[in-house]
């Protein structure tokens, strides 16, 4: 009798236990969920990139050689807020003046769906005013970059 | 934002590949098949171009050829431009493409399946002059903001389809009708399903021309589908934006159309002329229209080395948008005297003219070719830039090319 009893007081204690940690289980995912609403969605979604936030992911600079962008201070931000939607090359091929690359900064936003750069994009524009700024090419260059060859 | 939900939101696979993140599970790749982020296309071989053309950029698509690759007397799409704005359409079904004819200054709204057209609507073909609004930018100073085309923006194919005029007479206009808009199915770089990346279009006495077609062929063939398959809208002689490629909808409005690249600094320019680097107000925007005259020297690809006392022959092509091109003449003196070139006429009108000319150095030295063509209005082109505008368009400043008598 007295076994029985002791038996079903630790099996009443097991089954107790199970259930309080199935319910911490539940509480813990319920606030996960609320706290990553993203999880359930799916990758592939083209929502915008999100908000104000700065965080940076450092890149190496096997990396950043391999992005086409010239290698200073600002070019991790560069490359992940402005390669998501084009390619780094409509950046490069162009040269624009601090106020230049502002006002086109401000059209994307405006017209083409890019987010608020926060923090980031003082960061951004001094590094693209600096490696790609405007030079002077006057009314006509010379031809430059000529390949002799033998016309035969 | 933590690293792993940053690099799941690329939605490309470039970045994944510029991060060098390690191959979890690489050893488990079958052979032959490079990971979703090296899997970028090669647009040469993708769209069956030559390997010489330059590409601006990659995501837009935008790809010019050299001058010396333009040679042919109709452009075949291995030396065609690539101009996009957006993400050029995967799936193309030309068996249920259809054509809505809307807006404003229709009777009624009608729609029209592809086989339809091509089997109501008489066929017409024409060789027509396509160059983009901004061909050239890149001598631009203070520079432009865009694609920094040089030379290589520019083709002429032969183009089949049927005359928009005759669609837009079947379905019927009202008296209040100026502009057609073109809507295409490409879509916006963010990804954003309501954008539309380009929508342009022309006053509707470009509409109603003869030359202009609604083309299903190019060259003679299905028309590929980085220049528009199965149905694009061509207006030769006007910036090649006018001419949009795969379209599902042509709007006739009672205003000018007002589509994304229509406003603004896009394919506008100053309606006055302004001092380089101003800044101009909207309002004092005017669309471009005509392209103005221009030519290009396709022959020899500039930097020949020649022999003291041999003939050099010039070949090459010239076209004045909606008009033709009277004279062409070159310069071997930088433009201190100028000899005429043979020119010949348009194989139809819209189409780019061919010249050439045989040319005796005096002495040993560096030259440079120049050519300069004028067009039935007198105008020729400038030695230097023309009239800066903000976005860099319509530089049809003489073409040169190097050559060393040795």
């Amino acid at each position: 009798m007295e076994e029985d009893f002791q038996k079903q007081i630790k099996l009443l204690g097991r089954l107790l236990m199970t259930f309080v940690l199935l319910l911490a289980f539940i509480i813990g995912g319920v606030l996960y969920l609320k706290n990553n609403p993203d999880v359930l969605k799916s990758t592939e979604s083209h929502e915008t990139f999100p908000t104000t936030e700065t965080i940076v992911v450092e890149l190496n600079a096997e990396i950043i050689a391999q992005s086409g962008f010239i290698n200073d201070p600002g070019v991790a931000q560069v490359i992940q807020n402005c390669t998501q939607c084009h390619s780094a090359k409509l950046v490069t091929q162009n040269r624009m003046s601090k106020e230049g690359w502002e006002a086109t900064i401000t059209w994307m936003q405006e017209t083409q769906n890019l987010w608020d750069l926060g923090a980031n994009q003082e960061k951004i524009v001094s590094y693209l005013a600096k490696n790609y700024g405007p030079q002077r090419k006057g009314r006509r260059q010379n031809l430059t970059d000529v390949e002799w060859y033998e016309l035969k | 934002m933590n690293r792993r939900k940053f690099i799941s939101k690329t939605s490309l696979s470039a970045l994944a590949a510029q991060l060098g993140l390690d191959l979890v599970f690489g050893q488990r790749l079958p052979d032959g098949y490079p990971p979703l982020g090296i899997q970028d296309p090669d647009p040469f071989q993708l769209f069956k171009k030559d390997r010489e053309m330059i590409v601006l950029n990659d995501r837009p698509l935008n790809m010019e050829a050299k001058a010396h690759l333009l040679n042919d007397k109709i452009t075949p799409n291995r030396r065609m431009f690539i101009r996009n704005n957006g993400i050029i359409p995967k799936k193309i079904d030309a068996q249920q493409w259809a054509l809505k004819i809307d807006g404003e200054s229709v009777h009624r709204t009608k729609t029209y399946y592809l086989n339809e057209l091509k089997s109501r609507f008489k066929h017409h073909t024409y060789q027509l002059t396509l160059e983009c609004g901004g061909n050239g930018r890149s001598e631009f100073d203070p520079p432009a903001k865009g694609n920094q085309w040089t030379v290589g923006a520019v083709s002429c194919a032969r183009w089949t389809g049927i005359r928009l005029r005759d669609v837009l007479e079947d379905v019927g206009l009202n008296p209040n009708a100026v502009y057609i808009g073109y809507h295409g199915v490409d879509t916006h770089l963010s990804g954003d399903p309501t954008k539309a990346p380009i929508s342009r279009g022309v006053p509707l006495s470009k509409a109603m021309q003869d030359e202009t077609l609604l083309a299903f062929r190019m060259n003679g063939d299905d028309i590929p589908l980085v220049h528009g398959h199965p149905l694009r809208l061509v207006c030769g002689g006007w910036p090649a934006s006018a001419s949009g490629k795969w379209i599902t909808r042509i709007s006739v409005r009672d205003q000018i159309h007002d589509g994304p690249k229509m406003g603004g600094s896009s394919y506008r320019v100053p309606c006055e002329s302004v001092a380089p680097g101003s800044e101009v107000a909207a309002e004092n925007m005017c669309v471009i229209e005509s392209m103005p005259v221009k030519s290009l020297i396709t022959h020899p690809k500039s930097g020949a080395l020649i022999q003291k006392g041999s003939t050099l022959k010039i070949k090459g092509h010239a076209w004045a948008g909606e008009l033709e091109v009277s004279k062409m003449h070159y310069s071997i003196d930088f433009g201190s005297t100028w000899q005429n070139c043979t020119l010949e006429k348009p194989v139809n009108r819209l189409a780019w003219q061919h010249f050439s000319a045989e040319i005796n150095f005096p002495k040993k030295g560096y030259y440079e070719v120049w050519a300069r063509a004028v067009d039935t209005n007198g105008k020729s082109q400038p030695m230097v830039l023309p009239g800066w505008n903000p976005k860099g368009y319509l530089n049809n400043a003489c073409h040169r090319i190097a050559i060393k008598v040795v």
